[in-house]
Parts: C-alpha cells; sequence; structure tokens
C-alpha cells in the first residue's frame, strides 16, 4: 500500500540505517524543492498561505506574480530596505522566486480583520483615486501593484514611514504625489486601505 | 570522579534502554483506534507536531492523521523571558489545538504516550495502542539533570527554576525575582551547546537585567556560562549589554551583568543556595540553572537517540531516524545539521518531513528541502535583535546557504515590532 515504486531501495536503505553502518543516505534521488517545498517555510512568518495574523508582516497571498518578483530582487539588491528580508531573499534563485511568486499568486487573499477610521477612510479614498489609483489600480487590492488593500495598519504605517524618511525608493513616478500628501493625508490614505475588505 | 550513586544507576539504565533495537518493545495493548487507510501518527502538538500534523493534511488530505498531546493547552516558548520581566503574560503565549485539528481533519487525542513498538509499528497510549504507517515525534527536550551532582529532580526545581519549558517554571522564577531584596544577586548557568534556543538564555539575561534596572538597581546578574563565549547573536547581546546595562567587557564588577564564559556548572548547593564549577563556590539570593538537555522522553524509548545517547540523528531530507525506520523526528530532539533548535527551525522540520512523509505515501520521489529559521530575541522591552537563513540539504547535510541570511545590524525597535508579529504568526500557524 505505500512506497509501491521502490519498496527495495527504501528497504536497503533502512536496513543500512538499523545496521549503523557508514551507508550513505544521500544517494537518495531527490527532485528540486518544488514550490511547496520553497514556499510553506515563508508562512511561519507571513501566515498559513501567506496570510498573515501578524500586524507587521504583510499577507503576502494573492500578490501578483510580478510584483512578488520585484520585491523580492529588490530586497536582495537591497534597494528595498528591509530588516529580515534582504537577508532571506539572497538565498534564493531568480527560478526560485518566480516558483514562489506562482505558489502564493495562487492563494486567496483574506483582508486583515481590523476597523477603520470611516471618516478618514472616505477622505482617503478621495485621495488614493486622484493620486494612486493610476498605478494602484482597484484601490490596491491584492493582485494589483503594492497591494495594500486589506493590509494590517500597522504593515501599511511602516511601510509608509519608509517612503517618506526616503528610506524607501519607489518607482520615479512615485515621488511626486508622494512629497504632495501630508501626514493628515497619509493617515486617511491607511484608513482607506484598512477599510478594504 | 563525580559520579554519585544516583547518577550511576542512571547510567547503567541509559545503557541497558539503549538496546531497544535488540529488545524490542512488544505491546499487548488493545488498539483504540482500529487503522483503515494510510496513517501517520504525530506525537508532540507543539512547534513541530502541530504544523507536521496540519501540513500533512495540506499536501494530502486523504492520509489520516492522528495527533497526540499530553495537555489541552500549549504554552509557547518564544518571548517568554517576557515574563519574567512582567512585560508579558503566559497567557498570551497559550494555545490549544482544537480549532486548528478541525480545520484540518485532524484527529486529536490528549493522551500520554509511554512506549513506541516499533516492530507492530504502534504508539501505546494510556488508554490502548494506536497504530501508524509513519510515526513523527515532537517532543521537545528532557534534561540531564545526573551531569549536575547535587541535583534532585524532583525536589530542585521548586527551589532553583529551570525555567526551560514556559509555564509554572517561568512563574516560579519570575516570583523569586519580584521577591528579592534590592541588592540581591542572581545566578544564572548555561549548559554547553546544544540546548533548546541558543540565544534564549542571553536574553533571559537581558529582561533580567532590565528588571532589575527598574525595580532593583542595587542587584547584579551572575552568568557562568560552559561555553566559551554567547552562543549565538554574541556582538549584538555584548552592545545591548553595554547600551543598557552598563556591561563592560573587560570588567565584569561594572554594571547590572557579570558574564563568565568557560564556566561550568558541575556541583549545586540547594540548601546553601551556591553554585559550584570545580573551581569557586558562588552564592546566589535566586537561582537559574539551565540544565544540560537531550531528546524528549518518548525519543528516547522509542529507540531513536544516537550514539551521543543525547539527540536523534535523523535523515535531512525525510527527517526519518537513522536508527528506526518509519520514525521521524522534529524539533529540539533532532539534530538537523546547520538548524538551530529554535521554533521556527521545528515549524521549517515540520514542512519538509510534512512534505517528504507524503510524497513517500504515494511512492513518489522526494523533495530537496528548504529550510528557514528566523528568530528574534529582546535586549530591552523595546528593542530586538534578530538571526536568520535559508537552508538546504547537501550531501546528507543541512547546511546553511551561503551569503545569505545573518545577523540584524543592530537592535532597534523595528526589530521588537517584528518579534511581536512574528510570534503572532507561529501561533496562529499552530492554533487555526
Amino acid at each position: 500500500m505505500m512506497q509501491k515504486r521502490k519498496p527495495l531501495r527504501l528497504a536497503l536503505m533502512v536496513m543500512g540505517a538499523m545496521l549503523g553502518s557508514s551507508i550513505s543516505l544521500t544517494t537518495w534521488a531527490t527532485s528540486p524543492a518544488s514550490p511547496a517545498m520553497l514556499s510553506h517555510t515563508c508562512n511561519g512568518c507571513h501566515g498559513t498561505d501567506g496570510n498573515s495574523a501578524g500586524l507587521s508582516n504583510p499577507t503576502i497571498a494573492g500578490l501578483d506574480v510580478e510584483y512578488f518578483e520585484i520585491a523580492m530582487t529588490q530586497f536582495k539588491s537591497g534597494e528595498r530596505p528591509s530588516s529580515i528580508m534582504g537577508r532571506l531573499a539572497k538565498g534564493y534563485t531568480d527560478e526560485q522566486i518566480k516558483a514562489m511568486a506562482a505558489f502564493f499568486a495562487s492563494k486567496k487573499f483574506v483582508a486583515a480583520k481590523q476597523t477603520a477610521d470611516s471618516g478618514k477612510a472616505k477622505q482617503g479614498k478621495v485621495l488614493h483615486d486622484k493620486s494612486c489609483e493610476k498605478c494602484h489600480g482597484s484601490g490596491s487590492k491584492a493582485g494589483e501593484n503594492g497591494a495594500l488593500a486589506g493590509q494590517w495598519k500597522e504593515y501599511l504605517e511602516l511601510t509608509f514611514g519608509e517612503f517618506r524618511s526616503g528610506k524607501r525608493k519607489g518607482p520615479d513616478k512615485m515621488k511626486r504625489p508622494l512629497a504632495a500628501l501630508s501626514d493628515a493625508d497619509i493617515d486617511a490614505l491607511i484608513n482607506y486601505y484598512v477599510s478594504q475588505k | 570522579m563525580n559520579m554519585n550513586r544516583r547518577s550511576f544507576i542512571k547510567m547503567v539504565g541509559a545503557a541497558t534502554g539503549a538496546g531497544v533495537l535488540g529488545f524490542p518493545y512488544i505491546s499487548s495493548a488493545a488498539d483504540i483506534m482500529p487503522k483503515t487507510g494510510r496513517r501517520v501518527v504525530v506525537v508532540g502538538g507543539g512547534s513541530g507536531g502541530a504544523i507536521a500534523a496540519k501540513y500533512i493534511r495540506i499536501a494530502d488530505p486523504t492520509v489520516e492523521v492522528v495527533l497526540i498531546e499530553a495537555e489541552k493547552s500549549y504554552i509557547a516558548c518564544p518571548l517568554s523571558n517576557l515574563v519574567l520581566a512582567g512585560i508579558r503574560t503566559l497567557e498570551e503565549n497559550t494555545i490549544t489545538l482544537d480549532k486548528m485539528a478541525a480545520n484540518h481533519g485532524i484527529k486529536l487525542v490528549y493522551d500520554t504516550v509511554t512506549a513506541v513498538d516499533a516492530g507492530a509499528k504502534k504508539v501505546i497510549c494510556s488508554a490502548g495502542a494506536i497504530a501508524y504507517d509513519k510515526l513523527v515525534l515532537s517532543p521537545g527536550i528532557d534534561y540531564r539533570f545526573e551531569e549536575i551532582d547535587g541535583y534532585d529532580p524532583m525536589t530542585t526545581p521548586e527551589v532553583i527554576p529551570h525555567a526551560w519549558k514556559a509555564g509554572p517554571q517561568t512563574l516560579l522564577l519570575k516570583k523569586q525575582l519580584m521577591a528579592m531584596r534590592d541588592g540581591g544577586v542572581v545566578v544564572m548557568t548555561i549548559p554547553q551547546a546544544p540546548y533548546r534556543c541558543p540565544p534564549g538564555p542571553y536574553e533571559r539575561i537581558s529582561l533580567i537585567a532590565m528588571y532589575l534596572k527598574q525595580h532593583k538597581p542595587k542587584s547584579k546578574i551572575i552568568v557562568w556560562d560552559g561555553n566559551e563565549n554567547i552562543v549565538a547573536k554574541a556582538a549584538l547581546f555584548r552592545k545591548g549589554w553595554s547600551k543598557h546595562y552598563g556591561y563592560d567587557d573587560k570588567d565584569t564588577s561594572k554594571g547590572l551583568i557579570s558574564y563568565n564564559a568557560n564556566s561550568k556548572l558541575t556541583k549545586l548547593d540547594v540548601r546553601g543556595m551556591a553554585v559550584d564549577n570545580g573551581i569557586e563556590l558562588l552564592k546566589g539570593d535566586v537561582i537559574n540553572v539551565i540544565p544540560p538537555q537531550r531528546a524528549g522522553v518518548i525519543a528516547q524509548k522509542a529507540g531513536v537517540v544516537g550514539a551521543d545517547k543525547k539527540w536523534c540523528t535523523v535523515n535531512q531530507v525525510t527527517f526519518e531516524s537513522t536508527q528506526v525506520k518509519d520514525i521521524h523526528v522534529i524539533g529540539d530532539s533532532c539534530m538537523g545539521g546547520a538548524l538551530p533548535k529554535s521554533t521556527y527551525a521545528a515549524n521549517s522540520e515540520a514542512k519538509v518531513c510534512a512534505l517528504n512523509i507524503v510524497q513517500a505515501l504515494n511512492g513518489k520521489e522526494l523533495i530537496a528541502p528548504s529550510h528557514v529559521n528566523v528568530c528574534y530575541s529582546y535586549i530591552t522591552d523595546k528593542e530586538a535583535v534578530s538571526v536568520s537563513g535559508v537552508y538546504v540539504e547537501k550531501d546528507g547535510k543541512t547546511i546553511a546557504v551561503p551569503n545569505a541570511g545573518g545577523l540584524s545590524p543592530d537592535l532597534n525597535e523595528i526589530e521588537a515590532a517584528y518579534a511581536r508579529s512574528w510570534m503572532t504568526n507561529i501561533m496562529t500557524e499552530m492554533s487555526t
């Protein structure tokens, strides 16, 4: 019922092991790390299926494939600032990053369960539509650039803080709209993204 | 020769116990869960076991998974050092497994596994036997109390807590710290590596120092480390101790922390409240002895502990014991190559083990492992540091991917924010 294909080899391996012999266990043929193998371990910090319960870590379920790849590549090069992601991204090849991107893109995004200030969220929507929607389409939902909608407030605050401090450089076309925003505007935008389900 | 009568008897006991393969345990207990299809039994619902059970079901929902855990609620170790400093509660570290088991169709059994019949492929619980095709053991750690002269496993921890499994021991140590007079001496001893949570003792030193600074500034914590240096994140801990607690590398009489390397505890005077390393005797008002450790009790009983009589050697692709077929060992009990004995490593090992158990059950080719470790330590209530790594298997060994991973450049508040977020996700993965 189990191990139908290779009973003999398995049996030999185990016998060797039980005898405590020096038979190498490395002769096991393995296929390269699969998308699930590469991605499951990310869930420790980003939540099962990439849906984060932790307030400072973003949900990565349902991310656009290209956006995921750019994020990882920029972590790797140091272009995007990070505490830990730069160090981890260096551990993966471009092909592995592609595989993880496809894996998480296939997972359903679940919006963080949190409440927004509805007045601020309304103002935020106006600001978003005027300054951000062109690139961060559909209210920056998962699958769009940035995937800001439905992320945890704490994560959004960290992210906006990085842009505001100049630590994180966005694309050139983001500079002008970002510079034009006041602290109150950013608070409104964050509330808008928090309000999105 | 320091061996007393008790440790001699224990050694003899361990030697005969090690002959499990020669004298296999044969059970006569009745099956309490008749097996119909393919079944994996997981023993231990902690950082490793709960995740292994869940990810086997995620990989293949046709495989029956039985998860056996002794406790109805599980108290996680990470961040439990914050409890000592009064800035976190144990309740915040507590989860239950019921919802997770229901969500993923896992059969959850609250019981204690007393033996493994590897020949008949059954685990023996107090309620009876449960058969398996594959067994995953994730029992955490047991202590090598017998290596400390004068240590009575029953009574000593009630006076000199180890607090190395989060729970009542953590609260006892906290209570003792709170009751201590200003000007008192806290003594801590650290065992030689490997032990559970390499940076854990140093985070504990930091947070006890923080408590002393705030509440008992005339006091001091004196540390005897059995290792030649701080085992993990050494430079960051020293930096943090200097920044916040007046630590001086060159002069241990300064500041709140006196750290002494190469100082292995050999003997304990419980009545006199003193530790002994064979060279000097040191008295403490509060003493925290972190004992040397080994694989959890059921790993010893199952005969999967390696030649060192301490830890389980496992195939690094499948986490199957190199000694007993179809028994896999994950988490602190196993030797995972370059992977540390951390919560995140247990989580990662569980997922690798789960995927490859399912591959094996389905007669498919095994998949090359890919692990991550991420581990945070607090220096104060506000500032933390981190270490991370990506790990793969090469020539039968688990190695860190070169030029990746490493330490946080500094201690700061952002690391602490991520530490809290990390903890939430780790606990949520286990409980949903």
